[in-house]
């Protein structure tokens, strides 16, 4: 079998999988042998995702890499892999992020070890699958399977209210899906066919579309999260562990996002353009208002959260602004840079809150406080990992150079095209974001030192600047030179903006 | 060989089986009943492979249309032999941990069956009737027979007297049902049914009587008041029983006396239905939250799945009927492995039925916790677990029926559901135990419990074949 022909979708999603149950089948008893088979597992995933990177041809705007088995015949229900230029860059998040979950974990996590792997290996695999599968029935099976490792990595290695979190966390988002699953339920009976591309081009009519579109609305503005059914986010950020806070802040968050591009937009795009209005508002709510939430946050790790929420509003309003500007202007040319934009913050968010939590953790690991007040001159007895965390603090607030600025900064230009008074509303983050990001680093990292254990801290360690080093990379790379991206990702998008104005109601 | 003699030649060879093991019964000395079980054991796997070796191509009816044979009573069959011979063994396990092992267990046990089968393969009211009775005369004695516990005595009284109250109302409504049709076959009473409107009200006063009957057996509220004081009061083991096998002959019992006689009426039931699923899912869902007693809190769930069962129902098409036989199946497996931890985690003298014994559990036996967890989402129906694909199956019946608000209620239940099966979860895993006792079980229960478990997610896995299976069953 050649490199061409192997089911690599496949073998991106079961590799993590089964490596996973090895992991916990090995047990506790061989921690070091978990450890690095763990990393060995999430590294050789990522080299997969590599290879799928260099055989994707990014001038092809359709599904890649095809896969297709019956699964339930009984209702062609099938395993249908693929992957299009939405779906790739999220991929390569996933696999890449596991990679520095796991390198966190390695001495911080002390009590059952293989579990820990075992569950992040296997929600990997099952993330992976969201981002490609191609069958509605498949992806609502991956979608929520996720929230079984998820809801015990909260509950098993969570904070002190990790059990309230933790089924807030699964109740919240369980809500959201089922009333999509219902909807799937309903397109079948009028399209006959659980496939997604098919789904695509049923026509339905106005009301109907306006129904599937609450109904997919609360699934994706769930997991998002779109203000006002955030309220979930904080809790869960703040009790998981670093870990877990890392997975749902840069990879489980972006699923809600590409829920809208794959569902909402192609399958209710008249419903999406008759709820543009709210969809805009709400965005802009989440970015203001969050905005000043997250200032006056006292424990860091919600800080983070909120800005999460207020950086997804961009996601939000980037995919949701080219109705406006079509009905604006009467012109596509803004509506692709801003839907560009957005998929480049989701991107670039993932590697920044990562960044976020991962330093946080390291400070948690050696504190064991999250509070702001605990901290204060962090600079004198940490200067390298202050000058990472500048950097990314920085990218947060979205400093120009850094990935975070570039996708803010196409969406708020795009959304001149529709109206002055949204692009206005959203560059309030950009004061925002900064206030509050490097308001928070200057009352951690710089200051007098007043607190005993502030003094006795140790800088990072060998590993721990590895992983930090890694995410500078990544976060400065594509800050500079975003074009591979939006390389990848031009024709889908092109695609699916065409598709997302023709009117299919029936 | 009379021709009707092999259409019913399971359950003849049951009944003679049953009393060839009351006789090795009546004679034995062995404490542990070790014979007695056993040839129960091989009486079910016999009768089990005379199922499944009969299977008819058609539809066959014997002893002048009192009953049939068809793909459905035959699967059904198949599952319930299957599902009690597991039962038994949990059984066997359960009794001698906390000393009351007799004998008359497993002959009860039998007649039980007995009565199930006739209920699956009834094609007269009569002989619904008596399959019923059977069932219930067994299941009374059973829940009684720890006869020195006053909570099972009384759970004994209140089942035999609300259980007699249901047969009452079912007998009044096949009196008036026979009065209208002059016939107790149910074929003759689908062909000879007059719905005109004078007649009509008084054909769906009798459905109504009948249906209150098949309530009361199910388990559907407000016909429900039973099923917690019952599911708590019994020794676990038939618990364990009550809520697996029986469940498949009141769908049997529902689907023939509903679909296959009364289906012109079918405008009335399914309101009539629709009333009863979302009462059940509500106060299920809702009162098991509450619960502090697991036997209690599954019963609750029983409540709540039921809501669920009659989705398929509802929904009045072939394919929703295979939903709810897909639905009883599945939840017949997973009621099998919950109360079958329940058993497992007790010792002498000591019943793990509160929710708290479950603390910690991931600490003393992680595997067993795995097994709990798949069959709590599984309950809850989260896939990729098999109970996922029962509440998907009968929602998309319904929705292809068009009752797509009706599905939108009974997913709002189903993540108020979800609550109470993720607090066991929470104990299980986020607690700390309060004692490191090791669990105390037979291998036999051991491997039996975990492929139990893992067959609830290798099916969530590929549910593709049980549903064909399903689907075939009612195709004809």
């Amino acid at each position: 079998m050649t490199l061409n022909t192997l089911p690599i979708l496949s073998i991106l999603i079961w590799t993590p999988i089964i490596g996973g149950i090895w992991a916990l089948i090995a047990g506790d008893r061989q921690e070091q042998t978990v450890k690095y088979f763990s990393f060995a597992v999430s590294v050789l995933t990522f080299i997969f995702s590599v290879i799928l990177y260099y055989q994707f041809d990014p001038t092809y705007a359709g599904m890649q890499f095809v896969e297709e088995t019956s699964w339930i015949s009984a209702f062609n229900i099938k395993y249908h892999l693929g992957v299009d230029g939405i779906a790739l860059p999220l991929i390569l998040l996933t696999s890449f992020t596991t990679i520095l979950v796991i390198l966190a974990a390695w001495e911080v996590i002390e009590k059952h070890i293989s579990y820990y792997m075992c569950a992040f290996l296997i929600l990997t695999g099952l993330m992976n699958g969201v981002f490609m599968a191609l069958d509605a029935i498949l992806f609502y099976v991956f979608w929520e399977a996720m929230l079984i490792p998820m809801f015990l990595i909260i509950g098993i290695w969570g904070g002190p209210n990790r059990v309230y979190a933790t089924i807030k966390f699964f109740l919240y988002t369980f809500l959201g899906s089922v009333f999509m699953l219902v909807a799937f339920l309903y397109l079948y009976s009028v399209a006959g066919s659980f496939n997604i591309q098919a789904l695509h081009d049923v026509p339905l009519t106005l009301t109907a579309q306006k129904l599937i579109f609450v109904a997919f609305f609360l699934a994706f503005a769930v997991k998002i999260p779109m203000w006002p059914v955030h309220t979930w986010l904080p809790d869960a950020h703040v009790e998981a562990p670093t870990g877990g806070s890392v997975i749902l802040a840069a990879i489980m968050l972006k699923m809600g996002g590409y829920g809208f591009l794959r569902f909402s937009l192609p399958i209710t795009p008249d419903a999406s353009l008759f709820f543009d209005d709210v969809m805009i508002a709400l965005s802009l709510i989440a970015i203001v208002y969050i905005g000043f939430v997250a200032l006056v946050q006292e424990d860091m790790k919600k800080l983070i959260a909120y800005s999460s929420i207020s950086h997804m509003g961009f996601v939000t309003l980037g995919f949701f602004i080219p109705f406006s500007i079509v009905t604006a202007t009467g012109s596509t040319s803004g509506a692709i840079m801003g839907m560009e934009g957005a998929m480049m913050q989701m991107i670039s968010h993932g590697f920044i809150s990562a960044a976020m939590f991962l330093c946080v953790g390291v400070m948690y690991d050696r504190m064991h406080s999250r509070m702001i007040k605990d901290y204060g001159g962090v600079v004198n007895s940490m200067p390298y990992f202050a000058a990472f965390m500048m950097l990314f603090a920085m990218a947060n607030a979205g400093l120009p150079g850094t990935s975070g600025f570039v996708g803010e900064f196409l969406v708020i230009l795009s959304s001149f095209k529709a109206s002055f008074w949204i692009a206005f509303t959203a560059a309030i983050t950009l004061i925002l974001g900064a206030a509050y990001t490097l308001w928070m680093y200057k009352r951690v990292v710089f200051g007098e030192v007043t607190k005993e254990a502030v003094a006795e801290l140790k800088d990072i360690n060998g590993r721990e600047a590895l992983i930090l080093f890694l995410l500078a990379v990544v976060v400065l790379t594509f800050g500079i030179w975003p074009a591979p991206i939006f390389e990848i990702m031009h024709v889908s998008i092109e695609q699916l903006i065409e598709h997302v104005l023709q009117p299919k109601i029936l | 060989m009379n021709a009707d003699l092999i259409v019913a030649l399971p359950e003849i060879t049951l009944l003679s089986l049953a009393c060839l093991v009351l006789i090795v019964e009546a004679f034995s000395k062995d404490p542990l009943h070790l014979l007695t079980y056993w040839t129960a054991q091989a009486s079910l796997i016999v009768v089990l492979a005379l199922t499944v070796f009969y299977f008819p191509e058609n539809a066959q009816i014997a002893f002048h249309g009192s009953f049939i044979s068809d793909a459905m009573s035959t699967v059904l069959k198949a599952f319930m032999c299957g599902i009690s011979f597991v039962v038994f063994l949990y059984s066997h396990e359960y009794l001698k941990e906390h000393k009351c092992l007799r004998g008359e267990y497993f002959v009860l046990g039998l007649f039980a069956v007995l009565g199930m089968m006739i209920m699956a393969s009834a094609y007269s009211l009569l002989s619904v009737y008596l399959g019923l009775e059977l069932l219930s005369l067994s299941l009374y004695a059973m829940v009684a027979m720890k006869r020195d516990s006053s909570s099972a005595s009384e759970a004994a009284m209140k089942y035999f007297v609300l259980g007699a109250l249901a047969s009452g109302m079912l007998l009044y409504g096949i009196s008036m049902i026979y009065g209208l049709t002059g016939s107790l076959q149910l074929l003759t009473i689908a062909d000879t049914i007059n719905v005109d409107a004078a007649n009509r009200m008084y054909l769906v006063y009798g459905m109504i009587f009948m249906i209150i009957g098949i309530a009361f057996k199910l388990g559907a509220a407000p016909f429900h008041m039973w099923v917690p004081d019952v599911y708590q009061g019994a020794p676990t083991s038939v618990t364990l029983f009550i809520s697996t096998a029986p469940k498949l002959a009141a769908f049997a019992m529902a689907m023939r006396v509903l679909v296959d006689g009364l289906l012109p009426l079918i405008s009335d039931w399914q309101s009539i239905l629709t009333i009863l699923a979302v009462l059940s899912m509500a106060v299920g869902n809702i009162i098991a939250i509450a619960q502090t007693n697991i036997k209690r809190m599954l019963a609750y769930s029983t409540i709540a799945h039921v809501g669920y069962l009659f989705l398929g129902l509802i929904a009045g098409t072939a394919s929703g009927f295979s939903g709810s036989m897909f639905y009883i199946i599945s939840y017949a497996l997973m009621s099998m492995g919950a109360f079958g931890m329940v058993i497992l985690l007790g010792r002498h003298g000591f019943e793990a039925d509160m929710l708290d014994d479950f603390k910690g559990l991931s600490d003393r036996s992680p595997w067993f916790a795995f097994v709990m967890l798949c069959l709590m989402f599984s309950m809850a129906g989260v896939p990729p677990f098999l109970g996922f694909w029962s509440k998907w199956f009968v929602l998309k019946e319904l929705v292809a029926s068009g009752f797509v608000e009706l599905a939108g209620i009974a997913v709002v239940f189903s993540i108020i559901g979800v609550y109470y099966y993720l607090r066991i979860i929470k104990l299980m895993y986020f607690d700390k135990p309060d004692s490191m006792t090791a669990l105390k079980s037979s291998k036999q229960m051991r491997l039996v419990l975990s492929v139990n478990g893992i067959l609830i997610l290798l099916l969530g896995l590929a549910p593709n074949m049980l549903m064909s299976l399903c689907l075939a069953a009612l195709s004809g």
